[in-house]
């Protein structure tokens, strides 16, 4: 056994540096509670449902999120809006379909199973319309950044004034968190800049924190089941490993005995 | 046991054996005498073979939903993780599964390392070790490729790009390899290809590597030869299949937690970024496992013969039986080669660590410290250290240590009617 231990604390000595190594730029984030971190997290309903808002009234006006369909609103783990909602959410968007009998492409509303609407056409139209930057797609933002959820949510709430020594052009504008300090998009969300459909008050960063959420669901949508299943998984091997330990003394005390 | 020659008891047993002895291979397998004084270090073969098969498994469900064009390979991923089902457990298996096998191939050699496994009669199996070690990494590199996110894109940018570095037919090669003049469609497809096809050669050489093992049969923790079958071995089912059986388990259980709990903490982050080849990442770095040959290879200067001395410090390996002039295999009895076998480890430990670091400043000079230390472990220490070491006296067989050198003939004779 002297040795098992041995390999053990090798493992997770070389795990540790190697995530060490992997998050060597270390930033001190912002810091908040995350439910869905830890070996059961769990998404906040209501914040899912929030954060949706938060993406669909400000995110949404320039940022993509092609992976991410309608139906998945209303799919257990999710926001899990009723189908209802959802076909009332999604029938508010227009798809471009086609071609027809005639062979004419149309426009008709959205269906569940239709993916979530880009504001432009194409990452060209996208970057005319933003001053060159192209606002990346949010389905895997969340799991894009290093830092992932943190620093989505310390960028959200870094914008400053700049320091007196940094100059920044038209359409430039000063994060703490952002990679050299320099964005070119504006403050996305402010107190109050928009009303909670259930009351919650809009601060800043409770705000920051249901888009977050929002975000990192759509990156990993499929995020509880892998909690559930893992926390069943290893407790059945650690059982499985209780038992084949002792078939082995068992078995090795054939030999061992006699020894 | 495995000398003895097998007779099927059945008819059709017998008789199909003659024709195809399956069944003889079965019983040499089940019989196959195994030193009894193996430790946990020996059960990382068995567990390397459950991550080739995984990976095998996993690679071909994934290869279901998989398509491999530049222009929709990371939707189909995506696709994967989202829309098939258990997509997601699949896909964190096989890339998690990828970091495993790296882990558990890693403790395999350098167990071989500190019990001289490599050494004579068992040549043949560490130089096959070294070429499975060697497509293992061609796999990893191109499977690493596939989801077409921007380290793999510039990965492969940088990687082939090292091929330039040969003279006169550099460019050529490089271009070949691509399928074109950058890395795109073409290169992608061939390295699905490729990434396809070279685990089954693994597959194939992992086979040879066992016959060759099956030869002259398993070294020990104390690396003597010993007389099979004997007291001092015991048939490899079920004393061995038990005991693997149970390490794999161990070791499963910390794959299971890297892939419910921390399913990306050892990809990077932005492999979750389509490729985009008019923007390159602020760092290119390879994978954790490749890193101490990444370090080798930037700590030269010169393009040329970085590639040489990264190359190098993986074929010096093959040379090893023949670097190492010690006649003694384990470390136990070498005082001294014990000490420098902990000296490769920490230097090992180190250039993976200034791999992952920018190539400037202190991390280049502890880089090139760490690349010439470890050349100089292998072809100077070792073939000195054979010469001058004191080892300590061998005992005469594996039961000695363990009975505290007492002969106990009777237990002995008891054990042997059991087997």
């Amino acid at each position: 056994m002297n040795n098992i231990f041995k390999i053990i604390y090798l493992i997770i000595f070389i795990i540790t540096g190697t995530i060490q190594v992997n998050s060597a730029e270390k930033i001190d984030y912002l810091k908040t509670d995350w439910s869905f971190k830890g070996l059961f997290g769990k998404f906040d309903r209501a914040s899912l449902q929030r954060g949706y808002q938060v993406y669909k009234e400000v995110c949404a006006s320039c940022h993509s999120m092609k992976y991410v369909s309608f139906r998945n609103l209303s799919e257990p783990g999710g926001p899990e809006f009723t189908e209802e909602q959802v076909k009332a959410i999604a029938a508010s968007y227009e798809v471009n379909d086609g071609p027809n009998s005639e062979g004419e492409m149309f426009l008709r509303p959205a269906k569940l199973s239709d993916k979530f609407v880009m504001p432009y056409e194409n990452v060209k139209a996208a970057q005319a319309a933003n001053g060159g930057a192209y606002p990346p797609d949010m389905s895997v933002l969340a799991k894009a950044r290093s830092g992932g959820v943190d620093y989505i949510y310390s960028l959200l709430l870094g914008y400053e004034d700049a320091p007196s020594d940094v100059k920044l052009d038209d359409g430039v504008y000063y994060n703490k968190f952002m990679y050299g300090n320099k964005i070119k998009m504006a403050e996305p969300i402010t107190d109050d800049l928009i009303e909670y459909g259930d009351g919650t008050p809009a601060t800043k960063e409770q705000m920051a924190k249901d888009v977050t959420t929002f975000l990192m669901w759509a990156a990993e949508p499929h995020l509880e089941s892998r909690h559930k299943m893992g926390f069943k998984a290893i407790l059945y091997l650690i059982i499985l490993t209780v038992l084949v330990y002792f078939s082995m003394k068992k078995i090795w005390s054939r030999i061992e005995s006699e020894v | 046991m495995s000398d003895h020659e097998y007779t099927p008891k059945s008819k059709f047993g017998k008789w199909f054996n003659d024709r195809l002895p399956l069944l003889s291979l079965a019983s040499h397998l089940t019989d196959y005498p195994t030193p009894k004084n193996l430790n946990y270090w020996w059960t990382f073969g068995g567990i390397l073979t459950f991550c080739l098969i995984t990976q095998i498994v996993t690679g071909l469900t994934l290869a279901m939903h998989y398509i491999a064009h530049a222009d929709m390979a990371f939707e189909s991923v995506e696709h994967i993780m989202r829309d098939v089902n258990y997509g997601w457990l699949i896909r964190y298996i096989h890339a998690n599964g990828a970091s495993m096998f790296f882990l558990a191939v890693y403790i395999h050699i350098f167990r071989s390392l500190f019990y001289g496994s490599y050494k004579s009669p068992r040549e043949i199996i560490w130089i096959l070790g070294i070429i499975i070690y060697l497509l293992m990494m061609a796999a990893a590199f191109m499977g690493y490729v596939l989801p077409w996110g921007q380290m793999s894109f510039w990965g492969a940018t940088v990687i082939t790009n090292l091929f330039s570095a040969i003279p006169l037919v550099g460019e050529g090669i490089v271009n070949w390899l691509w399928g074109g003049y950058s890395v795109d469609n073409p290169t992608l497809t061939r390295f699905f290809t490729l990434h396809y096809l070279i685990p089954f050669l693994i597959l194939g050489l992992v086979v040879l590597h066992i016959w060759a093992l099956h030869v002259p049969g398993n070294n020990n923790p104390v690396g003597i030869d010993i007389k099979k079958p004997s007291k001092d071995t015991v048939p490899f089912h079920p004393y061995i299949v038990i005991k693997d059986g149970f390490a794999l388990l161990m070791f499963m259980i910390v794959f299971a937690f890297f892939v419910f709990y921390t399913p990306n903490i050892l990809g990077h982050a932005d492999n979750y970024i389509e490729a985009n080849p008019l923007v390159t990442p602020a760092h290119i770095v390879p994978e954790w496992y490749l890193l101490p040959f990444y370090a080798i290879l930037r700590s030269v200067p010169d393009k040329l013969l970085g590639v040489i001395a990264m190359l190098s410090a993986i074929l010096i390996l093959a040379a090893l039986p023949w670097l190492d002039t010690s006649k003694i295999r384990s470390a136990v009895f070498r005082p001294l080669y014990k000490q420098f076998y902990w000296i490769l480890v920490a230097d090992v430990l180190i250039l993976g660590y200034v791999g992952a670091m920018p190539a400037e400043g202190l991390y280049l000079l502890i880089a090139r410290v760490a690349t010439g230390y470890y050349f100089i472990h292998f072809l100077v220490v070792l073939p000195i250290l054979g010469f001058k070491e004191k080892t300590m006296p061998l005992p005469l067989s594996i039961t000695e240590p363990v009975l505290g050198g007492s002969p106990m003939a009777s237990a002995v004779k008891k054990k042997e009617s059991l087997n």
